[in-house]
This record gives C-alpha cells, sequence and structure tokens, in this order.
C-alpha cells in the first residue's frame, strides 16, 4: 500500500514514568497495520507532544501513562492541541487510568481510553474507523 | 542417575507408549493444542521421564540446602527455620499517609518494609520542581529532603525491623537520608539493616528511570558497594532486579539471564575499584517476577541460584560461602493482572506467590487485586499479605525444603533454562558486555520482541487469559479504589518550603560544593551525600549538583 | 493490490523493485489516465493550493505541515501549491547526513540544529526512516534524539517514512525540502535511512554531503562502504572517543589518499562525539567552508543546474511510470510477464512494446 492516504500517529508518553512496554507494542501493532507512528521517546511535556502533533501532521495522538498523573497533564495537552488549531485530531490514551476518571476525559476530548488488557486489534479498528 | 540398562529400557517403553497407548488415544480425542507453551512461549512436551534427566548428576546439579551450589535453597532448613520475610511494598502520597500504611501493616503481622516513591523523587527532582508537575505522590510517597524521611519513618522501630526502598538513579541519595535519618534518633548505622534497589542497569535496560549515563552510574553503585561493607555490614547495597526485566516484556529466561549478567557486571565494577569480592559479595541481593506459569517460574529460581554460586565461585574465585548465594526478593507480576474482573487477580497473585516460595525466596510482595486501576486499597492490600500467610500456614508447603525436586518436568526445566541463561552471556560478551548491550539496543529490542509476541499471542487466541479473551463479562469492575489526601500535595509544599526557610543555607552551599568537589574527582560520595542531606539541603538539590557534573543520558530509540 | 505484490515479492526473498512501488507524481497533467476522472475538482483544488502556499509563506506551521502531507500522500493540491512556491525556494543551504544504523546520525544532526540555532540560523529537518515492506507502516523515531529542538520556534522538524523508495530518501524528500525552503528555513538539515543500502540519493538532493561512520561497526577499509567518496563532502567519525576511532580515521584517510583529486574540495575528516556535543562546531564549520567554496569555485551554479536536471529527469521518469502503471492493463501485463519467464518473449521488446502504447 505504498499509495494514497496513510494514517499518521503520534505515539506520546507524557509525564514521568519510564513504562514504554505498551507504547512499544501499540506503536508496532499500528505499524504493522500499515500506519506511520511517529514515536518520541519517554518523558515528553504537553508543549513537546503538541508541537510535535503539528509538525508531523498527524492525524491521531495517543497517549500513554502510566504515572497517575493524567489528570494534570491531559487537560494542558488537549487545550495546546486547541490553540494550535488542532481540535480536529483524534486523542486517545492508555495505561493505568481508573475507572472515574474516564468521563471526566472523555468531556476534555479524548475519544477512548484503553486500559491494561485491550487487544491491539482494538485500537487499530477504532482508528481505521474514526479517522476521515 | 540411572544406569545405561534402565534407561534404554525406559526409552524403548517410552516409544512404545507414544506407539500404541498414544497414538490410540490422539485418534479418538486430539490434544487441545499442536504445541504447548509456557507463558514465556517456551514449548513443554507431552510427558518428561528420566530421558529428559540423563546426565543429571544429583551431588552436582542439586547437593543440599545451605551448600554449594544452593539449588536446593541458601538456607539449611529454609522454612523450617524462617519463613521468608512478608514485604509488602507501599507508598503514597505524603511521608503521613505512607507512615500510617506502614503502621497498618505491621500492625497485620507483615515483617518488614518496602518503600514505594514517587516519580519524582525516583528521578531526583523535589516535589515543588516543575518537572514534578502532576506526578506528586501518585505512584509512592514523596521524599524531598530528610523531613520528609523522618516523618516517613516515625515511630517505626529501625533498629529491629529492615527496610527496603525501591530507590535507583538517586539511590545513594535516599540511603543517605534513611542514615541521618536514623542517627538522629540515636540508632548507629552499622545496626541498620536493609536493602536499597540501587539497581541501575535494569533501568537502562527496562524501566527507564535513569538519571545520569552509565558510567558515573555504575561509579555510583560502587560508592555504595565500598561504604557499606565499610560501615553498614548488615545493608544488602543492591538488589538486582529482574522483576522490571520481565515487566517490560522479557521472557523468564531474559529476565534471569539479563538480571544475572547485571549481576556480574556489578562484581566486576567492583572489582576494578579494587574491593575484595567476600568483602562486598555478601551484600548483593537479587529480586525476581513471579509470573503465571508456575513451572518455568520455580526453575528459574533455582536456576539462578545454581548460576550465581558457580560463577562467584569459579569465575571470581569467592571463598566466603555466603557470596556464593543469590538471595532474592520476589514480586508477583504486576504485568499479569488484569483490569478486567479484577477479584481474579487475586487467585493469579496466589499461584504466583506459590510459585515464589516453591522456589525459595527470601521474601516476597504479593500485589494487590486493584493495581491494575490503581494504587491499592488497604483492604485489598490485607487480602494480598493474607494470601502469603495463607501460603505459609495452611498450604504445607513450607513443611519440607524444596519438595519439587527430582520432578522430571522441573529438572529438566531448571535444566533448560541454565543452558539458555549461558547462550544469552555469551551474546552479551560477544557485545562487549552489558553496557555496550545497552548502548547498542540489544536488550530493548529482545524486550519489545517477546512483548510484542506475546500480545500476538493473546490476540491469536494461542494464549488464553481468563477475562481478557475469553470468559469476558460485561459488568464494570466494583472494588473501591485508594482516596488520597487531597490536601497532601499543599502539605508536602509547605514541609519543604519551611525545610528551605528554616535550614542553614551557608550549611547546605557549603556541602553541596563538597558533593560537587567529590564527584568531579574519585572521591567516594556517600559521606559527602551524609552531610548533605543533614544539612537538610534537598534531593533536587543535590541531583542537580550530580546532573551538572555527570550529564543526562538518553536511550538509542529501540522498539 | 500493491500490498499482496510486494508481500509476495519479498516472501521469494526477492527485493520489490522500484518499478512496482508506486511513483508519485502524477499531479501535472491530471487529465491523462483512468484515475484522474474527476476533473471537477481541479478548481477548488488550486484555490486551495493556492491557500497553502500563502500559509505557507506567511510563516504558518501547520500550513508547512499540511503541504508536506499532502505531498507524502500524492493529493492533487500539493503540485501548484509547489509551483507557486518553486520561485521562493533556492536560497536553504541543504545538508544532507547520511551513514550506517548505528552511527549516530540523529544524535548529530541534533547536535548541529542547536549549533545553528546558536549562530541565529533558522533550521528546518527531514529525517527519513524505512516503511515496512510487509504493512507499508513505519515507526518514525528520530525526534526522540532531537527532543530539545521541539520547543523552538526557530526548527521545525518532520519525520517521513521511505514509502517504498529504496535510496535512502522518500519519493517526497526533495518536495518537503522546497517547502520548508520557500518557509524561509536557513539551513535543512536531511537524514537519511541509513539502512546501508546505495544512498546516492542524497547527494542528488543535498548541497552538502555529510557521511558518517563509528568505531567499532567496521573497523577495516572494505567495510567502509565503497562509493562513499564519489558523495562525501565532510567525511566523520561519530563517537570517536571509542576505541577504534583512531583505526576508523586511518582507514578514511587511506581511502582518501588513494582518491586524491589534485584540485577542488577536499572532504575533511571531522571527528565527534555527538551525545557529547564535542566537534560540533568543528563540524559546523566545515559545513560554512564548503558552502563557501561552492560560491567561490562557482560550484554553486553548477551544482544547482546538476540538481536541477537530476530532479528533472527523475520526475518524467516517474511520472512516465506512472502513465504506464495508470494505462496498463493488469491481465496484460501478467500475460507479457508470464511470455518473458517462459522465453516466449524477452524483456527489452516487451518494454518496448510498453512504451510504445503508451507514447502513441
Amino acid at each position: 500500500m505504498p499509495d494514497g492516504k496513510k494514517i499518521r500517529v503520534l505515539i506520546a508518553k507524557p509525564g514521568l514514568d519510564g513504562h514504554d512496554r505498551g507504547a512499544k507494542v501499540v506503536a508496532r501493532a499500528l505499524r504493522d497495520a500499515g500506519m506511520e507512528v511517529i514515536y518520541t521517546g519517554l518523558r515528553q511535556t504537553p508543549e513537546m507532544i503538541a508541537e510535535a502533533a503539528l509538525q508531523e501532521d498527524v492525524d491521531v495522538v495517543g497517549l500513554s501513562i502510566l504515572s497517575g498523573a493524567h489528570m494534570t497533564l491531559f487537560p494542558r495537552i488537549m487545550k495546546l492541541l486547541k490553540d494550535k488549531g488542532m481540535e480536529g485530531i483524534l486523542v486517545f490514551a492508555g495505561g493505568i487510568i481508573p475507572d472515574e476518571d474516564v468521563p471526566a476525559l472523555k468531556e476534555m476530548g479524548i475519544r477512548a481510553i484503553y486500559g491494561p488488557g485491550t487487544p491491539t486489534g482494538d485500537i487499530v479498528d477504532f482508528l481505521r474507523q474514526n479517522v476521515q | 542417575m540411572f544406569d545405561r540398562e534402565t534407561i534404554e529400557e525406559i526409552r524403548s517403553r517410552r516409544s512404545a507408549w507414544e506407539a500404541d497407548t498414544i497414538k490410540g488415544n490422539l485418534k479418538k480425542s486430539p490434544e487441545r493444542r499442536d504445541v504447548f507453551i509456557t507463558t514465556s512461549s517456551v514449548p513443554v512436551e507431552r510427558l518428561y521421564t528420566p530421558l529428559d534427566v540423563q546426565d543429571w548428576d544429583y551431588l552436582r546439579d542439586l547437593g543440599f540446602p545451605g551448600e554449594y551450589p544452593f539449588t536446593r535453597g541458601v538456607q539449611a532448613t529454609m522454612y523450617r527455620g524462617k519463613l521468608w520475610t512478608m514485604r509488602m511494598f507501599a507508598g503514597f502520597g505524603t511521608a503521613e499517609e505512607t507512615n500510617a500504611r506502614f503502621k497498618y501493616l505491621l500492625g497485620h503481622g507483615e515483617t518488614g518494609l518496602s518503600v514505594a516513591f514517587d516519580m519524582p523523587t525516583l528521578y531526583g527532582y523535589d516535589t515543588d520542581d516543575a518537572e514534578a508537575e502532576g506526578e506528586f505522590g501518585k505512584c509512592g510517597v514523596a521524599v524531598s529532603s530528610l523531613a520528609d524521611m523522618e516523618t516517613l519513618f516515625d515511630g517505626i522501630p529501625v533498629d529491629k525491623i529492615t527496610t527496603s526502598m525501591t530507590i535507583n538513579g538517586p539511590a545513594a541519595i535516599i540511603w543517605a537520608m534513611y542514615i541521618a535519618a536514623a542517627e538522629k534518633r540515636g540508632v548507629p548505622r552499622a545496626k541498620l539493616g536493609g536493602t536499597i534497589q540501587n539497581d541501575i542497569l535494569k533501568e537502562y535496560i527496562a524501566q527507564k528511570e535513569y538519571l545520569f549515563p552509565p558510567e558515573p552510574s555504575m561509579r555510583l553503585v560502587v560508592d555504595t558497594f565500598e561504604f557499606g561493607s565499610r560501615e553498614l555490614p548488615l545493608w544488602n547495597t543492591i538488589s538486582i532486579s529482574g522483576y522490571h526485566i520481565r515487566e517490560a516484556g522479557a521472557t523468564a529466561v531474559q529476565e534471569l539471564a539479563f538480571t544475572l549478567a547485571d549481576g556480574l557486571a556489578y562484581v566486576q565494577a567492583a572489582l576494578d575499584r579494587g574491593l575484595g569480592i567476600d568483602d562486598f559479595a555478601p551484600r548483593l541481593s537479587f529480586f525476581f517476577n513471579a509470573h503465571n506459569d508456575f513451572f518455568e517460574e520455580i526453575a528459574k529460581y533455582r536456576a539462578a541460584r545454581r548460576i550465581w554460586a558457580r560463577e562467584t565461585k569459579e569465575r571470581f574465585g569467592a571463598r566466603n560461602p555466603r557470596s556464593w548465594w543469590l538471595r532474592f526478593h520476589t514480586q508477583t507480576a504486576g504485568c499479569s493482572l488484569t483490569a478486567q474482573q479484577p477479584e481474579n487477580n487475586v487467585v493469579r497473585t496466589a499461584i504466583q506467590a506459590l510459585a515464589a516460595v516453591l522456589g525459595g525466596t527470601q521474601s516476597l510482595h504479593t500485589n494487590s487485586m486493584d493495581e491494575a486501576l490503581a494504587l491499592p486499597s488497604e483492604t485489598a492490600v490485607r487480602i494480598a499479605l493474607r494470601t502469603q500467610q495463607i501460603i505459609a500456614h495452611e498450604s504445607g508447603v513450607t513443611n519440607t525444603i524444596d519438595p519439587l525436586a527430582g520432578s522430571y518436568f522441573l529438572e529438566a526445566l531448571t535444566n533448560q533454562t541454565e543452558r539458555e541463561v549461558y547462550d544469552y552471556f555469551e551474546k552479551i560478551e560477544k557485545l562487549g558486555g552489558v553496557i555496550k548491550a545497552i548502548e547498542r539496543g540489544f536488550f530493548q529490542r529482545e524486550l519489545a520482541e517477546s512483548a510484542s509476541r506475546y500480545q500476538r499471542e493473546i490476540e491469536a487466541r494461542e494464549r488464553t487469559i481468563v477475562g481478557i479473551n475469553d470468559y469476558v463479562t460485561e459488568e464494570p469492575p466494583s472494588i473501591p479504589l485508594l482516596r488520597m489526601d487531597p490536601e497532601g500535595e499543599r502539605k508536602q509544599r509547605d514541609r519543604l518550603a519551611r525545610v528551605r526557610a528554616e535550614r542553614d543555607n551557608e550549611a547546605v552551599a557549603r556541602t553541596l560544593e563538597a558533593v560537587r568537589h567529590a564527584a568531579q574527582g574519585q572521591e567516594n560520595l556517600m559521606p559527602h551525600f551524609i552531610d548533605a542531606v543533614k544539612a537538610y539541603a534537598t534531593l533536587g538539590e543535590i541531583c542537580d549538583v550530580l546532573r551538572e557534573a555527570f550529564g543526562l543520558y538518553r536511550e538509542p530509540a529501540i522498539w | 493490490m500493491e500490498v499482496a505484490t510486494e508481500e509476495r515479492l519479498n516472501k521469494e526473498g526477492r527485493r520489490a523493485g522500484p518499478v512496482l512501488a508506486k511513483p508519485r507524481y502524477i499531479t501535472q497533467n491530471q487529465s491523462i489516465g483512468a484515475k484522474n476522472s474527476s476533473q471537477a475538482i481541479i478548481s477548488p483544488s488550486l484555490a486551495e493550493s493556492r491557500e497553502l502556499a500563502d500559509r505557507v509563506l506567511a510563516g504558518d506551521r501547520r500550513g508547512v505541515a499540511r503541504l508536506i502531507s499532502l505531498i507524502e500522500d500524492d493529493s492533487p493540491e500539493a503540485c501548484p501549491a509547489l509551483a507557486l512556491l518553486y520561485p521562493h525556494t533556492g536560497r536553504a543551504h541543504v545538508v544532507g547526513v547520511t551513514g550506517a544504523p548505528g552511527t549516530g546520525k540523529s544524535t548529530l544532526v541534533g547536535q548541529l540544529a542547536r549549533e545553528s540555532r546558536q549562530r541565529g540560523l533558522t533550521v528546518g529537518i527531514v529525517a527519513v526512516d524505512p516503511s515496512s515492506p510487509f504493512s507499508g507502516g513505519a515507526i518514525l523515531g528520530d525526534r526522540i534524539r532531537m527532543q530539545e529542538l521541539t520547543g523552538d520556534p526557530g526548527v521545525f522538524i518532520r519525520s517521513m517514512a521511505t514509502r517504498g523508495s529504496l535510496g535512502g530518501l522518500s519519493y517526497a524528500t526533495g518536495d518537503a525540502i522546497k517547502v520548508l525552503d520557500a518557509f524561509g528555513k536557513d539551513i535543512i538539515y536531511v537524514e537519511t535511512v541509513g539502512v546501508g543500502q546505495d544512498e546516492v540519493e542524497i547527494a542528488a538532493t543535498a548541497h552538502t554531503t555529510i557521511v558518517v561512520q563509528a568505531p567499532g561497526l567496521g573497523d577495516d577499509i572494505q567495510a567502509i562502504k565503497a562509493g562513499i567518496l564519489e558523495i562525501a563532502d565532510i567525511l566523520v567519525v561519530n563517537k570517536a572517543d571509542q576505541e577504534g576511532a583512531e583505526r576508523t580515521v586511518a582507514a578514511l584517510q587511506l581511502m582518501l589518499e588513494l582518491n586524491h583529486q589534485p584540485q577542488g574540495w577536499q572532504p575533511p575528516i571531522i571527528k565527534t562525539v555527538a551525545v557529547e556535543g564535542k566537534g560540533i562546531e568543528a563540524l559546523s564549520h566545515e559545513i560554512s567552508r564548503h558552502r563557501d567554496y561552492l560560491q567561490v569555485s562557482g560550484r554553486a551554479s553548477l551544482l544547482r543546474q546538476h540538481l536541477a536536471e537530476e530532479e528533472l529527469w527523475n520526475i518524467i521518469r516517474k511520472t512516465l511510470v506512472a502513465r504506464i502503471m495508470d494505462k496498463l492493463d493488469r491481465a496484460e501485463l501478467d500475460q507479457l510477464i508470464h511470455d518473458i519467464a517462459d522465453r516466449r518473449l524477452d524483456p527489452h521488446t516487451a518494454a518496448n512494446k510498453l512504451i510504445a502504447q503508451i507514447l502513441e
């Protein structure tokens, strides 16, 4: 499928934790599904994530966090994306995220939240169906 | 074990069994799978017999508990003498909250403490650092200065209880705080017992919580070895950890091979400093994961002891039998827990804990059922601790030593694990050693590969995970989660501000300068850390000095 | 369709040939070929192209990012926008950085960018990583080594996947460079894939080409890829603090002496330790010196001609192939391939026949 539009995804790890197993497994699964995945490494600030999303013109941003700082960092990322004119971008998140935080995260525009044990195929399907 | 004649007899009877009994049976009802694999994707045979352990020599390969090569255990009487230490990893929020949790656990029969620090602390940042935003107290307790450490152990008898601290990059500084806090209460450092994890190599390999490049990091580790062997004879100055390597996706063999390779690298680094092996090796300890596959895990622990004993004795010439001992802590596998039907995690943890005990662990942490969702609640932690107590007192497995020895399957698996570990040693050697292999991304690539394979197997339903790809229910989890003090961060920031205001800032500047000077030179840094923390220099301030002196590290990009 | 072909070829252990990889430029003469039935969209897309070009010239970062994606995706808006931007290009100095995996290219580019920023230059970076030949997907990880540049408004980094191109760059790299040039970047660093294949494409794209070596990846002269001297304007031995660095330098020196040119530019050998920022200033100085040399010697205008010719032919080749592929009937092609394989027809005759059909 070397021609035509490719889905471009930024996989980012905000916050301090170094647990990148999930982020890397998802990155590989998306690559194997034919997507182009930009991986920016550990410990990304909200500013770095939003700016990388802009420069790379991604369709999707996937945020992986296990440290518990999501309720502080995710709102900032969402706001920065909006400020940069990227409110249309599809954002999903994964990691250790308690159920009770999910409504608030969805409210701020995070479209899907994947906990431990999610089949990567679910994420691939979701992105294929929801990226215009 | 068996004479040639018997072996031949077994061989021919086995062939006959396959040809007659099995063949007929398979026609009627085929086996459930073509290949049966362990959690680490290792194929398992239909049946194990003496044929699988033909070259096995009881005295050479097993021997007796408390004797070389320690396959059956490092202590002579094992759990008949003393049970393992039930040590629950705990920490969240402020020092006050964690102190209360420690007292709760000790009140319920826990026998040793284990401290979890929050992310900023693990990275050497104070709570009020910009890097710490949103991270306070989330994964552990925040310790920014000696004042926090004093609060954390307030009212806890540090001269009677041992304390394990899961800290790596800034381990030496946190250790200095623990020593200083104890000394302020009149407990001499020589009486302190416990462990600092202090295993920086596995951070580069798996957990990624490093501060500096490998070389100065190794120097800090050897500084603690040297200092500990001189001044804190009861302290384990390192816990060489496979746990995180496994959590990052490794197989059992990779976990063991990479951990032991790290251990050998630390030994070599200390020898290069001029330390005597028998001065520091007895204080080296290990930390392994207990994953789902019962026999694979037990084989791993047994192989671990045998390899370590052989390497310290044969390769490095240690004379003190204590140097040959591989003593280890075990934690059940966090990555095996499911967010779906979390109550099932109690059962998983029980099986994993049983494997650790049958594998001869010295201490054990059992995960709480809610840990795939959040930090554990009190109730969940209590059930996890009770799991250990039930194994210890009700299951009967502690009545005799190494009860599974002699199982054809287990012994074959132990031998196989050992062989494969040596294969990895060879590969790592060829790459120029552990640090070179890290810099080349060797470990990272191996882990990414294994993690992806495991995930693929689950998605292809080649492996069943209850509640994930089979026996799925739709109901949302309904267990109560931990609530943290919403005022915690403010309290911590206030304390930090107070510390900065009330301390003697000249003494802080002076001791920090001494740290800088020592960091640029060759001196052991530990005494300087102790001086600095006693002057209430904060963790962040000390680490900033080191970051300047040592530089930062960024890993190669591997997936 | 394409995937199936590539996958089959790869499973048979052969490399998917460039002809089967989908060419990019099918844009200008959209009226030809079955693919372009939608002539009606041309005028709105022209308006869109104009708007995009304006946004790039006005310094809108999002516009730059968008246009590069459209180029990569072969969208109809891309070519007209590029045509509008073309008069505004030709100002940036384009520096190619190539070398085998593990030589530290990304770190080096990150450091060079930082050095350029300190000298007050604005920087564009294009980093190319390989696409998977099986899925067509890619993991692009070069930004990991350039993290601290992400917050700098004077730097724009773009990661690109090769998407079937085999020369170390992607088909869209050249045009992405032009966008960054028109956007006003003073210096543009282009990091190639570095898979150890033939990466001469970078020399046909950049003004200054840096070839990076590192010790320990094969220190002897045989291990150093033949042909690098033809493309290298500057040779870098990175990780120069490691064992064997001197041997690598010596091997390169020997190669240079054997290939000594009596006049013109003599490629210098620079030692760097990119992770520590060592040698970056010296390297940066050599880049400036090479740029000055191009100007003073008059090579710059020759190079411009040369690059223009290369690019023109590339586009012609790709457009032709695209047009042939558009017109081809798959069954007819399969028949021809069959005939060739069975020795009923020779490949030259078959190719000539196909081309003649198109050109008629």
